[in-house]
This record gives C-alpha cells, sequence and structure tokens, in this order.
C-alpha cells in the first residue's frame, strides 16, 4: 500500500480576512504530497510553506482529526467535506486527487453561518438552536437506576443514528436554501426516540424550529442535498419525523 | 518547604466519602446565586461540572477554546465508560472496580480518592441515561456491557465506537439548558492565557478572545481547571490539535503543584506513522483487543519480506505466527493492559519482527473472531471503526489483519490536588484528565470518562461548597485591581514578545523537534543517561525558539499561528519537567518504564521500598530547578504485589 507522491497540485483557496473584508480566490502551488497524506495535512503544508515565505497562513477550522468533533468545514471542489461520502473534511485523504489538478476550497457560504476568517464561520446559531430546547430537563442527581426503562434495541439503535450527528453544519453550507432541517430533525429524532425525551418531544420541536427561523435558516423543500453530503449519514427520515412532531405541537396548541 | 496535605478523611474506605460529605460545609440557596465559578474548559469533566454547579445555583463562566462545548476531546473516545453496576452479575462490585484501578494504576493513586471513583460511578451511568444518553442495549432492553483490557469482569458501557461523544453530547445538553436560562455565561473561542491571585487565592483568570485578539479579565470567587491531557507535548499523538498543557503549567507557575509528570499512557492500538507529513495519530479503539489477536511473523526472514511488501499477511500460516501477548501472558492474553501491550510491541519490533514498511507496526487480526462469530457479529460491532481504518490506510480489515502501533494517548500526571480535588493554591480546583488524582502510573480503559464525569457530576459540586462556604461575605471580584493589571500585562508582554521574535522558523518546526526527543529519551523506554540528554536538548530548543520563532499574521486577528506559539512555549518547559521526574524515580512502574528497573524476563520493576509516593513538584522562578514534594501513598486496604497478568 505505498502511496504514490503528487508531485504538484494547485489550490485555489478563498482568503477573507476579516467579517467586513470582501474576500477573493487566491491560487497556491503545492509540491510533494504523498497521497497517504490527509487533506488537512495538505493545508499544513501549503501554511507551512506561507509561514516560511513571511506570509498570513490560511485560516480553517479543525481539532479532532478523526471525524468526530465537527470543527472541521471545508467545501472542496463543490462539495461540503469534499469528494468522498461519509466522512469529514478531516477524514478526506489525497489519494482522491490526481496530479497536477486544481482544488478549490471555500468556507460554508449560508447567511446564518457568517466568515470570521478565510475558512473559518461563525456557527453559534446551531448553538442558540439547542439551547432553545435540545436537551431532557433533569438535574445532576435523584435519577432513576439506568435499568429501571427498558429501551428496545431498534429504538436505541435509531435514536443512536440521529444522535450520530456532529454539528459540523454541511447540511446546511449544502441546502440551497440554507435549511437546518437536518441538524434540527437529528437532535428532535434522538430525543423522541427514547422515553427519557419523550416528555418533552412536542414543545422540544416547536422552540427548536421557531429559533431555526428566527435565525434566518431556510425552509426545508425536501431536495435532499443535505442527507447526501452528511458525514453520518443522517437521514431525511428524521425531517419526517420533525415534521410529525411539531405538527402534532401546533396542534395541541 | 510547604507540606503537602491531601485531606484524606479518616475512618474505613468505605466510609470515607459519605462521612466526609456529612462534615464539609454546605452553601445556601440564597448565597450560591451570589458566587461566581469560573470553569476553564467544557469537555467531560468541565461540561458537567459546569452545568451541575449552574443547577445548583451558582453563576458559572465557563471557558472553551473551540467554537462549541460539544467539540472539546472528550467527544473522540470511543470504547466506553466503567461502572461498578454488576449488570452482568460477574461478581463485579465496588470494591473490585476500586481493587482493578489501583493494581490497573500500579499502586501509585490514592486508595481514598479512587474509591470514592468507584463509589460514585453508578450514579453516572443512571444521570446519562436519564439525558438521553443511547447507550448499547440488548433486545430485551436493559444496558448493554462489554470488557475492556486489564479486568476480568463485563463493566463498561458503550454508545456504539463514539461513547465520548455521546456523554459529552449529554453534558453538553445540560450545559444548553443552563446557558438558556442563564446559569452558565459560555465563552467560546477564548483561550485561558493566566490565573490570577489577590492574597492568595484564585479570584480570576486573564482569557484572549481568539476571534478579535482581545486580551481580557474575568473574575470569580474560585476558579476550576478542567483543561484536559498534556499529551501533545510529544507532538504526535491521539489528541486533538488544540489539547494542551497550558493551563496547568499556568496554574503551576502560579503555584499549584505539578503531580506525577512522567506519567503518560502509551495506547497500543494506534494506527502506525505513514511519514513525515503526518500531524496527529489515530486511535484504533481498544475494544478491538477483545475479538482481535496481535502477533508478527515468527521468523525474521518473513517480516523482512512483509516489510517489502512482497508477501501478504494472510501467507503467513498459523504455525508461523507469533500471538506474542498469548504466549507471553497466556491468563489475560490479547486484554493485557495497555502499557504492557505496548511494551510487547515495541520489543518485538526492536527486535525486527515488525511489519509495515518502517517495521514498526503489529498485525490485528479479525480472521479469527470472524471464522468463529461471523461476519454480520463483527460488523455490528466494529463497523465504523473499520471503516475509519480503512478510510485512513486504504486497507479492509475484514479482508486483511489491520496494522497497529503504540501511541501516546492520555496524561496521568497533572495538576495536584487533595481529596477536594483543591490543588495548593486556594480557591483553585483541578478536575479530569487535567489532575493526577485516579489513575496512579497507569489508566484502565474506559476510566478516563468515569473520572471526568464523576469529578463534575458528583464530586466537585460537593467539595466546592466547602470553601465557598466562606465566600459568602466576599462581594463580586473587581477586575479593576493591581493583581489583575499585573497579570494582563504579563500576558501582553509575552504575546508581544513572541510576535516580535520574527525569526525563521514556523512554530511547528520546535514542537517536531520537542516532539521527537519526548518520543526517543522520554517516551516508552527510558533511562538516565537518555533523561539527562533530554533535559539538556529541551533547553536548547527552548533558547532557540525564544531567538527564531516566526510569527505571522496580526495580533488582534485570528492568529492560529500565535495560540500554538503559547502552547508550544509552554510545553517547552513541561517536557523538561516531566524529564526531571522520570529521572527522580528510578523504578518502572505503570507506563513509566525504567531500563534500570527490570526483572530477569525483562518485566518492569516497582521499586515500593523507595517509591511509593506521588511526586508533587512546585515551581520555583524561571530556569530555577523545582523543588520535590513527595506525598507518601499509604495502602491499609490492598497489599502491594508486583502486577502480574501472566
Ligand atoms: C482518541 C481517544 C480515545 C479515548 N477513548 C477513551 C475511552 O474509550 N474511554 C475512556 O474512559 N477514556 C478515553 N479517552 C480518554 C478521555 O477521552 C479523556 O481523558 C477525557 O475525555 C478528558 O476529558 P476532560 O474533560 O478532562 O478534557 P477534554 O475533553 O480534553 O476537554 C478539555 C477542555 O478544555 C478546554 N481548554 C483546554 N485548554 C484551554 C485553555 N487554555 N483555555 C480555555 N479552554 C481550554 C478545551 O476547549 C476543552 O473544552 C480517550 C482519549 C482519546 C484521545
Ligand atoms: S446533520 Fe450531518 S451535515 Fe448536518 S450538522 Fe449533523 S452531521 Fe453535519
Ligand atoms: S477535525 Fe474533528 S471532525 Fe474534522
Amino acid at each position: 500500500m505505498a502511496d504514490i507522491t503528487l508531485k504538484k497540485i494547485y489550490v485555489k483557496v478563498w482568503r477573507q480576512n476579516s467579517p467586513k473584508d470582501k474576500g477573493r480566490f487566491e491560487t497556491y502551488e503545492v509540491e510533494n504530497v504523498s497521497q497517504g497524506s490527509s487533506f488537512l495535512e495538505m493545508m499544513d503544508i501549503l501554511n507551512d510553506n506561507l509561514v516560511r515565505e513571511g506570509k498570513d497562513p490560511i485560516a480553517f477550522d479543525h481539532d479532532c482529526r478523526e471525524g468526530i468533533c465537527g470543527m472541521c468545514s471545508l467545501y472542496i471542489n463543490g462539495k461540503a467535506h469534499g469528494p468522498d461520502t461519509e466522512i469529514t473534511t478531516c477524514q478526506l485523504h489525497m489519494r482522491k486527487f490526481s496530479e497536477g489538478e486544481t482544488i478549490t476550497i471555500e468556507p460554508w457560504r449560508a447567511g446564518s453561518f457568517p466568515v470570521i476568517k478565510d475558512l473559518m464561520v461563525d456557527r453559534t446559531a446551531f448553538e442558540e438552536i439547542l439551547q432553545s430546547g435540545g436537551f431532557v430537563s433533569v438535574n445532576t442527581g435523584g435519577v432513576p437506576d439506568g435499568n429501571t426503562i427498558p429501551i428496545g434495541y431498534e429504538d436505541s439503535e435509531e435514536a443512536m443514528d440521529a444522535a450520530a450527528c456532529i454539528g459540523c453544519g454541511a447540511c446546511v453550507a449544502t441546502c440551497k436554501n440554507s435549511s437546518a432541517m437536518l441538524f434540527v430533525a437529528a437532535k428532535v429524532s434522538h430525543l423522541a426516540k427514547l422515553p427519557q425525551g419523550q416528555v418533552e418531544a412536542k414543545r422540544r420541536a416547536r422552540n427548536m424550529v421557531a429559533k431555526m427561523d428566527e435565525l434566518g435558516f431556510g425552509g426545508c423543500t425536501n431536495t435532499g442535498a443535505c442527507e447526501a453530503e452528511c458525514p453520518k449519514a443522517i437521514s431525511i427520515s428524521n425531517i419526517a419525523r420533525l415534521n410529525r412532531e411539531y405538527l402534532c405541537a401546533k396542534i395541541a396548541e | 518547604m510547604t507540606i503537602l496535605n491531601s485531606k484524606i478523611p479518616a475512618g474505613p474506605l468505605a466510609e470515607k466519602w459519605s462521612k466526609h460529605k456529612a462534615s464539609i460545609k454546605v452553601v445556601s440557596p440564597a448565597n450560591k446565586r451570589k458566587l461566581d465559578v469560573i470553569v476553564v474548559g467544557t469537555g467531560l469533566a468541565g461540561g458537567s461540572a459546569a452545568a451541575s454547579l449552574a443547577e445548583l445555583g451558582y453563576n458559572v463562566h465557563a471557558f472553551c477554546y473551540q467554537d462549541s462545548p460539544r467539540r472539546a476531546h472528550s467527544i473522540a473516545a470511543q470504547g466506553g465508560i466503567n461502572a461498578a453496576k454488576n449488570y452482568q452479575n460477574d461478581n463485579d462490585s465496588v470494591y473490585r472496580l476500586f481493587y482493578d484501578t489501583i493494581k490497573g494504576g500500579d499502586y501509585r493513586a490514592r486508595e481514598a480518592n479512587v474509591y470514592r471513583l468507584a463509589e460514585v460511578s453508578p450514579n453516572i451511568i443512571d444521570q446519562c441515561v436519564a439525558q438521553g444518553v443511547p447507550f448499547g442495549r440488548e433486545y430485551g432492553g436493559t444496558l448493554a456491557n462489554r470488557s475492556f483490557g486489564g479486568v476480568l469482569v463485563s463493566r463498561t458501557f458503550y454508545a456504539r465506537g463514539q461513547t465520548g461523544q455521546q456523554l459529552l453530547l449529554g453534558c453538553y445538553a445540560a450545559m444548553n439548558r443552563q446557558i438558556a436560562k442563564g446559569g452558565v455565561k459560555m465563552y467560546n473561542r477564548h483561550e485561558m492565557m493566566d490565573i490570577v491571585k489577590i492574597d492568595g487565592k484564585a479570584r480570576g483568570i486573564i482569557a484572549r478572545d481568539m476571534v478579535t485578539g482581545e486580551v481580557k479579565r474575568f473574575g470569580a470567587h474560585a476558579v476550576v481547571i478542567a483543561s484536559g491531557g498534556y499529551g501533545n507535548v510529544f507532538f504526535l499523538s491521539t489528541n486533538a490539535m488544540g489539547c494542551n498543557g497550558s493551563a496547568s503549567w499556568v496554574a503551576y507557575k502560579r503555584g499549584a503543584h505539578f503531580g506525577n509528570p512522567c506519567f503518560v499512557q502509551i495506547h497500543p492500538t494506534c494506527i502506525p506513522v505513514h511519514g513525515d507529513q503526518q500531524s496527529k495519530l489515530t486511535l484504533m479503539s481498544e475494544s478491538l483487543r477483545n475479538d482481535g489477536r496481535v502477533w508478527v511473523p515468527k521468523k525474521k526472514e518473513d517480516a523482512i519480506k512483509l516489510q517489502k511488501g512482497e508477501l501478504h499477511p494472510n501467507d503467513i500460516a498459523d504455525a508461523d505466527r507469533d500471538f506474542y501477548l498469548e504466549r507471553r501472558y497466556p491468563s489475560y492474553g490479547n486484554l493485557v493492559p495497555r502499557d504492557v501491550a505496548s511494551r510487547a510491541a515495541k520489543e518485538r519490533c526492536d527486535e525486527g519482527f515488525g511489519v509495515n514498511n518502517t517495521g514498526k507496526a503489529v498485525f490485528l487480526d479479525f480472521k479469527y473472531a470472524i471464522d468463529r462469530l461471523g461476519i454480520d457479529v463483527i460488523k455490528a460491532r466494529y463497523g465504523n471503526l473499520f471503516q475509519m481504518y480503512e478510510k485512513i490506510t486504504d486497507v479492509d480489515p475484514y479482508k486483511a489483519p489491520m496494522m497497529i502501533y503504540p501511541a501516546i494517548h492520555y496524561s496521568m500526571g497533572g495538576t495536584w490536588v487533595d481529596y477536594n480535588l483543591m490543588t495548593s493554591v486556594p480557591g483553585l480546583y483541578s478536575i479530569g484528565e487535567a489532575n493526577f488524582s485516579d489513575h496512579g502510573g497507569n489508566r484502565l480503559g474506559a476510566s478516563a470518562l468515569m473520572q471526568g464525569l464523576a469529578d463534575g457530576y458528583f464530586v466537585l459540586p460537593y467539595t466546592i461548597g466547602d470553601y465557598l462556604a466562606d465566600e459568602i461575605m466576599t462581594p463580586k471580584i473587581d477586575t479593576n485591581t493591581p493583581e489583575f493589571d499585573a497579570a494582563e500585562k504579563e500576558v501582553t508582554g509575552r504575546l508581544e514578545k513572541l510576535f516580535n521574535i520574527k525569526g525563521k522558523q514556523p512554530v511547528d518546526y520546535f514542537h517536531k523537534k520537542l516532539g521527537q526527543i519526548m518520543w526517543d529519551k522520554v517516551g516508552m523506554s527510558r533511562n538516565e543517561k537518555g533523561l539527562k540528554e533530554a533535559i539538556a536538548e529541551i533547553k536548547a530548543i527552548r533558547e532557540e525558539f525564544w531567538k527564531n520563532v516566526f510569527i505571522p499574521g496580526e495580533m488582534k486577528n485570528v492568529n492560529p499561528e500565535l495560540e500554538k506559539a503559547g502552547r508550544v512555549a509552554d510545553f517547552l518547559e513541561l517536557g523538561e519537567l516531566m524529564a526531571r521526574d522520570a529521572l527522580t524515580r528510578n523504578e518502572s512502574c505503570g507506563g513509566h518504564y525504567r531500563e534500570e528497573s527490570v526483572t530477569e524476563d525483562g518485566e518492569a520493576k516497582r521499586d515500593d521500598e523507595n517509591f511509593t509516593f506521588v511526586s508533587a513538584w512546585e515551581y520555583t522562578g524561571e530556569n530555577q530547578e523545582p523543588t520535590l514534594h513527595k506525598e507518601e501513598l499509604v495502602f491499609e486496604n490492598v497489599e502491594l504485589t508486583q502486577r502480574s497478568y501472566k
């Protein structure tokens, strides 16, 4: 499994010094990148070159580099998290690119995710949505034994499928309406599938949807683009469940 | 010389915590509202503490360097969390979890702390279930368990291979609820730079806003450090890129003793290094050792052919495979503790039996488990881990064995704390991986998540009250004082100094150099000569760093290079203290292996007569030799035996 080395690639990347700056693309050459390197390791090499030339390196978010923290968020060659399925940017490897290729990198583009610098965006809106209801209202202590309420294997697996969302925002960045429905639906479904979360299910759905609308995310027109680009394969069937919960909540009003 | 007071309550082991809780002070709800607590770090430890303290009524101010608390490195924990529930009826108990942890830690942790950890562990699972953590379940609806390295019972709870993620999302949700209610004020993308002391007590912090570059002051009646571990001192580790030792290092410089800095854990099952462009190492969960068998070829010529790619691992007959863990440790086999498994892998590779083109890897083979259990069972257990492995290496583990090698993973050492989790600075606490407390010389798998949540949900919320009860008359902390002025000035001064060096090398250049020295001389195997060299070499890199580092960009803007520079500057000091501590501890114990202290068959040899203590290092000034204090460890309930997994 000896990986070959790409002698030269071109990286066309969005540069924007601050939220107010207009921003523009710039193209850089990067030499000798092993195809066994990750995409972000390629970015490290590029940044190392820039620093050595006395230039400002490209700012981008990343931390765990194993596909779980949800920090990394690059729009590569027109696709959120780049040309591979069910992975995050940090799990993308240079095997997906070829000699001499020009790779275009942009930040998430969505009104609710303003650019902070270069490829780094502000996803505080996601935080606010979760603060509006993405929890079970229990305090520490005074809870029943973990085995008091049995939970069926399938229900627990389905809850886990939805709970796997990493809050990266690729769904929003991909959606032509910049809708956050998949993200919201994942949290609503995760908790609605469990007896502990069912108690507040309606209120949760109502509050989170209202918050999402208030923050300027667009509506869902069922294009399914979000599901296709979600690194954790969160299914759009969760959106149907969210709609059901939301309708029930509205009827109950 | 200060005397360390660990404040361990008197009385029988099993009663210490309940007696202590009954005797410590409690703050009334009306007074809690008047008290501010700063929590630095919102991983499992900090997040659970922030939420629980806010529920109690304290005003919590929480900080993290990511853009959301949900991204703390706890998110990456895969395998699971231990708890003494005895749901499997396999004779587990609080005592057994306590005993396993003490023994696993090679008798270098406090009995009282570890017992308390085991005692509160069942509550953690209940709490997480109540929050909606989707733990793995049996068909009958009850919680499922798996076993983990180093123990004989099945007590690990899990949520697929994403246990840390689900536990963190649980405590993040609890925090979000408090943020919405105003009980927690969250400061994302804020890095703590200094701790402010007034009249000897911790009264606040200085933090840098990582978006605007602004340096800000925050006051509080108590400060809690929950900033995680310092494994990144090795440059390559399984920790996230931003993990750092800086908050703990600042605490040290402000008077908090540093406990057992040389105790770091090397994890046996990581994806091997691929080349010099590598930025971090990826862990393959230890749970894989439940079903995978570890081997290398018996014949050196096979190893060489494998390294050159002339032979496929599947071509090697069973008779020519050396299942060295099963051979050396028949009773634990592939499930020996991490330090033992790591050293055994290094030993085989050093002898020339390693595989991969570097010769620095061993196989972890699932063929046998697939034959025994069927591919579907293996898929259900490890599907996402196998997928991750394939994405990184381009090898399908269902068809060919994985290749693994040890990597730095966890720091048992950390800020010294007493039984109340308070450091040697009054009002300054340390919880989670940031403190030294519960794992001794080696941490058992699935016990870090347990410790972080135990500290944050069930220990600190009680013990901090004992201190804060005496602070109810202290008004809101004013940040316009000479102490805050001085601290802010020092922080700004250091940032400017770094910025104005305008040297020739990027920060990573120094970090990689430091990492190499740490790995070679303060890593899996240590000796006096190497450690002395390391101390001198680290000093030299440090000097070069302060002369020749180059930081681009602006101070008052997003500046990742400036952030890294601060962290690496601290690592360059911490690394030296680690080497110093390792040099002082002339015994092999847990993850710390001194070549001078081994048995005839090459196993680690502990020296209880001379080293049954915690090293607590006191800072004495820049470029001064630190002072070593020893906290004697007293074992009243377990007998010290040489660990044997044979
Ligand atoms: C890959 C991997 C897998 C693991 N798997 C397991 C497992 O299966 N079971 C198990 O028990 N343990 C496991 N561990 C260990 C365990 O995950 C950690 O020890 C534990 O999660 C640490 O939690 P913490 O809250 O102490 O710190 P962290 O989760 O690391 O959180 C640190 C927090 O501090 C903040 N911070 C740091 N410095 C600053 C600063 N200067 N200013 C402001 N904020 C700061 C960060 O933003 C973050 O919020 C694993 C570890 C790794 C690396
Ligand atoms: S739903 Fe998928 S794409 Fe959207 S935030 Fe969650 S993980 Fe990311
Ligand atoms: S860096 Fe954490 S998911 Fe990519």
